[in-house]
């Protein structure tokens, strides 16, 4: 019944567009339920944390991506995520990490207001789409353990 | 307990906003470059903006306008008459109430007293003229003390330390807060307004301290202030200020 819900909201917000006003519960820090209903895929959540147009993680973290040259060092290395955090607690993390920190420098990335002067092809839009956030989620879940020296 | 962990992790992952950055600790983004690009800057006869310092170092012999005069014809020997000017720029003035930029006092000598067009924001001839004079301070400190600046100041402090953007960041989480590490394959400099206009490499041209903040508000996914905009004049005369003491090196070579 749940799942249905959720599968139905999902529906809702792909028709809303670019829109995350019906958001799962949040439960003290974490978002335990799929922004989609479903599980996201490890590979694509890769590419996306890869991607500095997309995901724009490395411009901040590092982690495990031996082929990434330049990596940021403004924010805790991504590696061990998985040891350190429960899947719900890293959906909330991506969503809307401003829920745990008020001060954070991490762009929240699916959520649209409380932002001032969005440059006019992101306005309205959130950072990534649902799906891409289950996607990051997955992929983060898998950074288990092997912390770089 | 989960939530008194989130928050003890989260105390632990953010120091304290540091705030502006302590007058001792200022200095020359030239500084984090590579030795490489240091030299280029230095030597004249590497540094790429020095043919836009030519280019200006022309045009300001060059009679225009329905005055029929050259900025020669009324300020003389750029070298000696415009010495210091642009270390003391944003300025106010008195005229018009406002504050201008280099690149708006250029143009309101032009179209006030030359009888000429206004240049256009990032045209060759207006960087040449801004590069031409800006080479006349290199070395001297940048002075910013008249009173009549500090509404300017004010508000340009404001948008430098406002989030914005889809990003939702300000100026200063960077440039205060986190100057000196890593964003991606660029240190973080600390954000003086030292050594512009610039050439930088990545341009393949030189540019206006405004572009440079265009691109910085772009890269936040913000949209810009319009070029020559008083909210652009503000953040730039608050850099100033900033970077008060500081030595001009104008013009600068830039990754
Ligand atoms: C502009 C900088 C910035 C960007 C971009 C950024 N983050 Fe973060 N992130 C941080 C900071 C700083 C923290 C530390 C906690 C805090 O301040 O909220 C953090 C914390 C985290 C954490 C918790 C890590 C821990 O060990 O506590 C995870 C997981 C995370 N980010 C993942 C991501 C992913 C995935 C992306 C891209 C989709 C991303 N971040 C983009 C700055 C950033
Ligand atoms: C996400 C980080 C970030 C934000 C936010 C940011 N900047 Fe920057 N800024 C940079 C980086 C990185 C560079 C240097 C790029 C390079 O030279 O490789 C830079 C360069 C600059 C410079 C040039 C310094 C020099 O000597 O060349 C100035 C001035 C500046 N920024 C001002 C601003 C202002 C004003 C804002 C807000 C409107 C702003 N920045 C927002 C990261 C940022």
């Amino acid at each position: 019944m749940l799942r249905l819900i959720l599968a139905l909201g999902a529906v809702l917000l792909g028709m809303a567009g670019a829109g995350a006003q019906t958001l799962p519960p949040i439960l003290n820090d974490a978002m335990p339920a799929s922004l989609t209903g479903a599980p996201g895929d490890v590979a694509r959540g890769r590419a996306i944390v890869a991607n500095r147009q997309v995901g724009l993680c490395l411009l901040c973290h590092s982690g495990p991506f031996p082929e990434e040259r330049f990596q940021g060092d403004l924010a805790p290395d991504l590696n061990g995520a998985a040891d350190r955090y429960s899947q719900g607690q890293l959906r909330l993390r991506i969503v809307d990490p401003s829920r745990i920190n008020a001060q954070t420098i991490m762009p929240a990335y699916y959520k649209t207001e409380g932002l001032n002067r969005v440059l006019g092809p992101f306005a309205g839009k959130t950072i990534l789409n649902a799906e891409q956030v289950e996607d990051v989620v997955a992929f983060l879940m898998s950074l288990r353990g092997e912390k770089t020296p | 307990m989960m939530r008194l962990r989130a928050l003890v992790m989260a105390t632990l992952a953010v120091p304290a906003l540091a705030g502006e950055i302590p007058l001792a600790e200022r200095r020359s983004d030239t500084l984090t470059m590579s030795s490489e690009l240091r030299a280029m800057q230095a030597d004249d006869a590497a540094n790429p903006a020095s043919f836009s310092v030519l280019d200006g170092e022309a045009l300001w012999r060059v009679r225009a306008g329905a005055s029929g005069k050259s900025c020669a014809d009324c300020h003389g020997d750029g070298a000696q008459s415009m010495r210091g000017v642009a270390a003391r720029y944003p300025a106010f003035d008195s005229a018009s109430g406002r504050v201008l930029d280099l690149e708006a006092k250029i143009n309101q000598c032009r179209t006030e007293r030359q009888g000429s067009a206004a240049l256009p924001m990032e045209s060759r001839d207006l960087l040449g003229l801004a590069t031409y004079v800006g080479r006349q301070s290199r070395g001297l400190p940048i002075v910013s003390d008249d009173p009549r600046l500090a509404p300017a100041i004010d508000r340009g402090r404001a948008l430098f330390t406002a989030r914005q953007g889809q990003l939702n960041l300000s100026c200063a989480i960077c440039h205060d807060d986190h100057w000196g590490r890593k964003l991606g394959a660029a240190t973080v400099p600390q954000a003086h307004p030292t050594a512009y206009p610039l050439y930088r490499l990545e341009w393949q041209s030189v540019g206006s301290l405004q572009r440079r903040l265009r691109n910085c508000m772009v890269g936040m996914r913000a949209e810009p202030y319009p070029m020559g905009s008083d909210e652009f004049i503000a953040i730039e005369t608050y850099l100033m200020s900033r970077g008060r003491g500081l030595a001009m090196e104008t013009p600068g070579v830039r990754p």
